[in-house]
């Protein structure tokens, strides 16, 4: 198949064998065989901190497809994600700090076991998400871009003035959470928790925009007015979308606290939104499986960068700009196929 | 009721610095449409130039007009190399994009300048005290801060209210096509209207330098509060920037002022202690959260 016609006209290539939705099959279950075998390289080229490095961006790519989903598919602008991914890595670290140190939270021991632990976590991120969707979603524009920063900036400055966990430097975990039958401390065991969690999630997400729900919510996303009318009740749809996408962006949270062994305030800090809405925005806005290759592509710019020159944003900078200038799909929006309308 | 009169004068100060920043910011989201995250940058450019240009030559004039024109001609070239292709474009990729000039710009000025935070004394005219009242003593330099911010709003309404070009941003505000369709040059008219912002910014800049820490990321951390300032003030106009940068300047100045008192007062010592200064961090976003609530356009909106 001619590659330049494929890209020029998305979904028509090789009389509909190659598709637009094959090739997304495509490029995920391949991009996923290949993160798959990740250690197996790692071991074979005894390059051990390829598995962190990897992990890193899975987790990066969890917060990433879950962002998207709220941007891309319901046009939701929200400079305020990272307070999910804080307040789920913080959760996870306080209950640990409390179960292994500094004894009872409110007459609970605390524990260390992850399938207590992260349920509790994830739930906090859904009420917070729930409690800032359900104010922030009385605005829209530009409106709805800064009143999420807001709130983002509150969840900073209250972890920031948490000084029994530590204030500015945060919160040291002193063990990973305890998964019966997986040993998280071992790399590559959190490495396959990490993979797996994040394939099931960009599985339920892809299903789920492609369900009635999905088509109802890109339907207000592409016109309120007429969904409206149609009889749709946009709130709880767009609700919905912004609670969902905070569990996924609060589980990277998690993730992360087992990952760093720490949690600081900068997770949830705007700059952090700021570096996850330029991944979905750099791997394809509304793909879905774009914004995890964009995860990929920036951690990898800002690591190769980095050990270039201790300038490298000022090349990073630039590089964000030239993405947007360039066009509005992203490195792989336009190989992915454009998003429905 | 000292401390009382010495606050409010401080929340005044803030206001006149916010207003500085938000006037422009608000009018080129209102005209240009354009959300320009790179606005607390052209501040810290006005800020370090002046500076640098203070340390070199001895003389506060030349630093001023040192930080005016690298603000004003940095926001011109980031207006032609950059924002100039955003204009039609989604929200989304313009946060993005002023994002990463952000980024740039912080490791600019830091390769240019160094990563050692310049240090700015008050100009000896603008040094000491001045008493206000009988035994109410105040900085003139703040004081100086304030009679310039009011200044500038003296200054942009008669500019906005009684001149062409004014007459041009209020068409330009309420419909942009119709005043291209008029005949009007209006890219012309966003360079004239992104420039004053970055203007401002480096008045602003210049003014604070003496009174805040000169350093790389000075203008993130404004940026941020100044955005709220024309988001409560109502996006677009100038009238709701400066509402919303008095009211956001009384409430931090206050806040900090009174808030641990009366936490104090409820909880014990040492909790009061460790949440008043988040709570008053984040007591403007609260501000914001609630404004918005209640009147999702801003107040004057």
């Amino acid at each position: 198949m001619n590659r330049m016609s494929g890209i020029a006209v998305p979904g028509r290539g090789a009389a509909g064998l190659f598709t637009q939705w094959n090739r997304r099959a495509v490029f995920g279950w391949v991009g996923l065989l290949l993160l798959a075998l990740v250690p197996v390289a790692s071991h074979a080229t005894d390059t051990p901190y390829l598995i962190n490095a990897m992990a890193r961006f899975v987790i990066y790519g969890l917060a990433a497809v879950s962002l998207d989903l709220v941007l891309g598919y319901g046009a939701l602008i929200s400079f305020g994600h990272a307070m999910f991914f804080g307040l789920g890595g913080y959760v996870v670290a306080i209950i640990t700090f409390h179960a292994v140190e500094a004894g009872p939270l409110f007459g609970w021991a605390g524990s260390t076991q992850a399938l207590v632990v992260w349920p509790i976590a994830l739930a906090c991120c859904a009420l917070l998400g729930w409690g800032v969707g359900y104010l922030a979603l009385r605005t829209s524009g530009v409106q709805f871009i800064m009143i999420t920063l807001a709130f983002g900036q509150m969840v900073y400055f209250i972890l920031v003035s948490l000084q029994v966990y530590g204030g500015d430097d945060g919160l040291m975990m002193s063990q990973r959470s305890q998964l019966p039958g997986i040993d998280l401390a071992d790399p590559v065991s959190f490495y396959y928790v990490s993979l797996a969690v994040l394939a099931l999630w960009t599985l339920f997400c892809v299903k789920l925009v492609n369900s009635r729900y999905g088509m109802v919510l890109q339907a207000l996303r592409q016109s309120e007015r007429r969904a409206v009318n149609l009889g749709v009740a946009p709130m709880s749809y767009r609700l919905s979308a912004f609670v969902i996408s905070a569990v996924g962006t609060g589980m990277a949270g998690i993730l992360w606290a087992n990952y760093a062994e720490l949690v600081t305030p900068d997770m949830a800090a705007w700059t952090k939104s700021g570096e996850l809405m330029a991944i979905v925005i750099l791997g394809g806005v509304g793909t879905l499986l774009g914004p995890i290759a964009g995860a990929a592509v920036f951690l990898g710019l800002e690591q190769a960068l980095s050990a270039w020159t201790e300038h490298w944003m000022f090349i990073m900078g630039p590089i964000l700009v030239l993405v947007v200038l360039a066009g509005k799909h992203g490195l792989f929006g336009y190989w992915l196929g454009k998003r429905h309308g | 009721m000292a401390l009382l009169f010495e606050q409010l004068l401080n929340g005044l100060q803030f206001g006149a610095m916010l207003f500085m920043l938000a006037s422009g910011l608000t009018l080129i989201f209102g005209i240009m449409g354009v959300i320009n995250l790179t606005h607390g940058s052209f501040y810290m450019v006005g800020a370090y130039c002046g500076a640098f240009a203070l340390a070199h030559t001895n003389s506060f004039a030349a630093g001023a007009v040192a930080g005016l024109a690298g603000a004003a001609l940095y926001g011109l070239l980031v207006e032609f190399t950059v924002i100039r292709r955003l204009y039609k474009r989604d929200h989304l990729y313009q946060v993005l994009a002023t994002f990463g000039l952000i980024l740039f710009t912080n490791e600019a000025v830091s390769m240019i300048f160094g990563r050692q935070p310049p240090m700015v004394e008050i100009p000896a005219f603008l040094q000491g005290t001045v008493a206000l009242a009988p035994g109410f003593q105040y900085p003139l330099m703040r004081l100086a801060f304030i009679v310039v911010g009011a200044l500038v709003a003296l200054g942009l309404w008669f500019l906005i209210n009684r001149t062409r070009v004014g007459m041009l941003v209020r068409a330009g505000a309420d419909d942009r096509e119709m005043v291209d369709a008029l005949g009007i040059d209006i890219q012309k008219l966003y360079s004239v209207v992104f420039g004053l912002g970055a203007l401002l910014c480096g008045l602003a800049g210049v003014m604070a330098a003496p009174l805040l820490a000169v350093e790389i990321g000075m203008g993130e951390r404004v940026l941020i509060t100044t955005f709220v300032v024309i988001v409560i003030g109502g996006v677009g106009s100038v009238r709701g920037a400066m509402a919303g940068a008095l009211l956001v300047g009384m409430v931090d100045s206050l806040g900090r002022a009174y808030f641990p008192q009366l936490l104090g007062a409820v909880l014990s010592p040492e909790v009061a202690d460790m949440l008043a200064a988040g709570l008053v961090s984040a007591s403007v976003y609260v501000l914001m959260a609630l404004v918005l609530i209640f009147r999702p356009k801003g107040l004057l909106g």
